[in-house]
């Protein structure tokens, strides 16, 4: 054999003769996590700007319905907007897009990519990722991913319209809708490499954190970060392959005439020429992803957010092992509740009730997650960090939405707001702030380890409690809308005289949508200032127990200057009684007596 | 450059959290996961396959009625020819073992040996496969269907499927239902002369071979699953092929004798076995269900 994995100790003077790269290696092809973990950010920053603004064009729309706006015209032409009326095949355009983008592009590979590259080297203790050129490689499927999404907006047709979760047949005839032709197509193909780059990333990931951790970096002494990171991972690497063969063979579809998920089909009183397929068989085969999708999105935040919450209550994170078993049991049950999506397709009654169930009890471990941060929280000496902030955010609409979900999760009740807001606001909260909580708490924790400078803390407040205030005062109401029985993906609804007593709400929505929009501009200000101009970062701002901050602020290549620090604690000795410091990092050896907590 | 360092292979210093927990390098834990991930593919593809089998009204056809020509015969060989190219599939398989064990023993011919009859034998496969394509797309002379709902197929002895009603030997055989190119039961089924000429001309539809709409065989979905899973399947061979063939030359050329370890071959072993185990799942649906 003569391949035992080996020790990144045997090279620990690799990293101190620190080549000169060229900039191409060093900014664009780059090869280092580190580097990589920041193309990863920037990107989603800027997909994360194209998509809100989507959503505020939308949101202009369903507020004051056929009224003008200039801004509308400005930005998608005279095309999409004609007199500044948002066109109804660009509003279910922009409507897809959104969600795609932010789904995809913002959530799976911003959160993951940014800090799954960013933390599991550095908080296992590996010089780099087990392979560097597949980490570019992700990178790069990733960024051309995303420039094809982006340009499918500009072909004839318009983007994908069929909504994010491009149901058949809308999606699978070109002659169905403005936006299933070309647009769908290239919808299609980015997806394709999106699921490519998501592939690379989650194989890096998974092999990093089994293969490359330190001495000592037992699986039980991993920080909770990086126990979510790899739990993504491997959920990544089981759903996302099911949606490639789906999305292959709603390709098939489009383009051969193949007749997978397409029968009886008449287009403007004529027959088409399928026969035998099924709609169905799609959204069983999308959903397969599109469920543990859901905890892609929200592990890596929750991962983070665990981090978060035990550093800054200066308290060790309450039920470490409950916190890793409910991890991998939401990572698991995730694969068993995909038909929840699909109450209302005509599924055996029988069978709804058994996804029920199985839903229902991913209620469990997501409880255990919310007390386990609660009881942290519980007499902490809490440290209102930004960061912070924003993962009691996280906690807070965590829960929101996670009861909204007890209610959708019941078929019969789940049938009765189908495919209204209701559902809307619900994923929203839970998927959507959530997640976007988790991320903006990332960035504000792990900002000085990035960019080796500090964000403005006050400008952070301000960031905080609007974006906070905005996400509620939209999605709040948006659930009564949804219990008003309002149809989501509607153009508009003034046609539908029952809607009037709701649709004040409407307006009340786009205003608070459009206060969020401006409160994310103070954290791009915040954002790229301070990666120029902000103070100085210190060695280890938070005062915290994990490996990431024993490395040098200034990136080097490898890390570590010298030898890799060895692992001698688990990462939540925080507030330790008899020790002088409120926390002892991993690399301090464990006194003779001392016994090793784990919660 | 990145990744450099962890990746030196070296058998005295071990991992350092302790032991490696599969004691394998990164890069074939790497080429593990991918093979899960990959089975996930195929398992939507396998299981949609099911699925579309299962929700048909119409009868699904078998195997060893489809699949029964051999080339360069005549006559009715039921699924010997994919018996072959498994066999032959998994032969491969084995010389792949043995690539690899002549690997461990740093013996650079043995590793060429085995590895160039692997390569031989993934061609092999493809090449049939492209074969069995070409028989399933033109089909065995089709078959019509007639006003009153009856279905016939179509014979002659020059296989003629432009203008079979004018090829010698032009006669209709009553189908029977769900089953592919046998007679109906209990009855006189052939049909012959001005009869079938006539029958010919009344026809509703004739359908021959197979392509992306419909199909001699069974339901659109038969071929259209056919046509993708062995079609991605058949991909998947092919790209194997030609990994085997570049590490193939690279082992020629020296480049894991002087690296001390032909981990490479084994890494690309994983993945032919990978893809012939997926072939036996392939088979099991497609012709022996």
């Amino acid at each position: 054999m003569g391949s035992v994995a080996t020790a990144p100790h045997a090279h620990a003077g690799h990293a101190q003769h620190h080549h000169e790269e060229s900039f191409v290696s060093k900014y664009i092809f780059s090869q280092d996590h580190k580097m990589i973990s920041k193309q990863f950010l920037i990107t989603a920053i800027i997909m994360a700007v194209i998509g809100f603004m989507m959503s505020l064009l939308f949101r202009l729309q369903l507020a004051w319905p056929g009224e003008s706006f200039a801004l509308s015209e400005f930005l998608l032409g005279s095309k999409w907007a004609p007199k500044g009326v948002l066109d109804p095949n660009m509003y279910m355009g922009l409507v897809t897009i959104h969600g795609t983008i932010m789904v995809f592009f913002v959530l799976t590979a911003g959160l993951s990519g940014t800090f799954s590259n960013l933390l599991i080297p550095l908080q296992v203790g590996a010089r780099d990722m087990a392979s560097g050129f597949l980490n570019m490689l992700s990178y790069w499927l990733f960024f051309l991913s995303s420039v094809l999404m982006l340009a499918s907006l500009f072909v004839e047709g318009g983007p994908a319209s069929s909504g994010w979760t491009v149901y058949p047949p809308l999606s699978a005839l070109p002659q169905a809708m403005p936006g299933s032709g070309a647009g769908m197509t290239i919808w299609l193909v980015s997806m394709a490499i999106f699921i490519a780059s998501s592939l690379l990333g989650s194989l890096n990931y998974v092999v990093t954190v089994l293969n490359l951790r330190t001495k000592g970096m037992k699986m039980t002494r991993m920080p909770l970060t990086v126990w979510a990171f790899f739990a993504t991972a491997v959920v990544g690497l089981l759903s996302f392959p099911v949606l490639l063969s789906a999305a292959l063979l709603l390709l098939m579809d489009r383009s051969l005439g193949t007749s997978f998920y397409l029968s009886d089909i008449h287009v403007a009183g004529e027959a088409l020429d399928h026969v035998g397929g099924s709609p169905l068989l799609f959204q069983h085969l999308f959903w397969f992803l599109g469920h543990p999708e859901v905890y892609i999105v929200l592990l890596p935040a929750l991962g983070i957010t665990s981090e978060v919450i035990a550093t800054n209550a200066r308290k060790p994170i309450f039920g470490y092992r409950a916190m890793i078993g409910s991890i991998l049991t939401i990572g698991f049950l995730s694969f068993l509740v995909w038909a929840h999506h699909m109450f209302i397709s005509g599924m055996n009654p029988f069978l709804g009730s058994v996804f029920v169930f199985t839903t229902l009890l991913i209620a469990i471990p997501s409880a255990v997650k919310v007390f386990n941060y609660l009881t942290t929280l519980w007499r902490g000496n809490l440290v209102m960090t930004p960061a912070m902030l924003f993962s009691i955010g996280l906690v807070a609409s965590f829960i929101a939405g996670g009861l909204t979900g007890i209610i959708l999760a019941d078929s019969a009740l789940d049938i009765q707001v189908h495919d209204t807001y209701f559902v809307v606001a619900h994923f929203h909260v839970v998927m959507g702030v959530s997640a976007i909580f988790g991320m903006f708490a990332g960035v504000y924790h792990w900002f000085p380890k990035m960019y080796g400078r500090m964000m403005n803390t006050k400008l952070g407040y301000v960031h905080f409690w609007l974006t906070f205030v905005a996400a509620f005062g939209v999605f709040l109401p948006m659930h009564f809308v949804g219990l008003a029985g309002a149809p989501r993906r509607y153009y508009s609804y003034s046609e539908f005289p029952m809607f009037e007593g709701v649709m004040d709400l409407n307006v009340l929505i786009t205003l608070f949508a459009i206060l969020g929009g401006l409160a994310q501009l103070l954290f791009l200000y915040n954002f790229f200032y301070s990666v120029f101009r902000g103070p100085k970062a210190v060695q280890n701002p938070w005062r915290s127990n994990t490996l990431e901050w024993t490395t040098p602020v200034e990136h080097i290549h490898g890390n570590w200057p010298g030898a890799i620090p060895t692992v001698h604690r688990w990462p939540y000795d925080y507030s330790k009684p008899g020790k002088a410091e409120d926390f002892v990092p991993q690399t301090v050896p464990l006194e003779h007596g001392e016994a090793e907590e784990h919660g | 450059m990145a990744g450099e360092a962890t990746k030196a292979l070296s058998n005295d210093v071990l991992w350092g959290g302790g032991r490696s927990p599969f004691s394998i390098s990164y890069g074939k834990m790497m080429m593990w996961f991918f093979l899960v991930s990959d089975a996930l593919t195929f398992s939507g593809l396998l299981v949609s396959y099911g699925f579309a089998r299962h929700s048909t009204t119409e009868a699904w056809p078998i195997g060893e009625e489809v699949f029964r020509a051999l080339p360069f015969l005549h006559g009715s060989y039921p699924l010997v020819y994919v018996a072959l190219m498994t066999a032959i599939l998994i032969f491969s398989s084995v010389t792949m073992v043995l690539s690899v064990e002549a690997g461990h023993r740093m013996d650079k011919k043995g590793v060429i040996k085995w590895l160039f009859l692997t390569v031989i034998g993934g061609a092999f496969f493809v090449g049939s496969q492209a074969w069995e394509w070409s028989h399933f797309i033109h089909g065995g002379g089709g078959y019509i269907t007639t006003p009153d709902g009856g279905k016939y197929w179509v014979h002659n002895d020059t296989h003629d499927t432009h203008d079979p009603a004018n090829a010698p030997g032009f006669h209709l055989v009553k189908a029977r239902p769900g089953h592919y190119l046998l007679p109906a039961e209990g009855e006189h089924a052939h049909v012959e002369g001005a009869q079938a000429k006539a029958l010919w001309a009344s026809r509703v539809a004739y359908i021959d071979g197979a392509n992306m709409t419909r199909n001699e065989y069974g339901p659109p979905q038969y071929a259209n699953f056919f046509f993708f899973i062995t079609g991605f399947h058949g991909f998947h061979v092919f790209s194997g092929v030609v990994i085997n063939l570049i590490v193939l030359l690279m082992v020629i050329r020296g480049v894991f004798h002087r690296r001390g370890h032909y981990e490479m071959v084994e890494k690309a072993g994983l993945y032919w076995h990978f893809v012939d185990l997926v072939w036996v799942f392939v088979f099991t649906f497609f012709y022996l269900l």
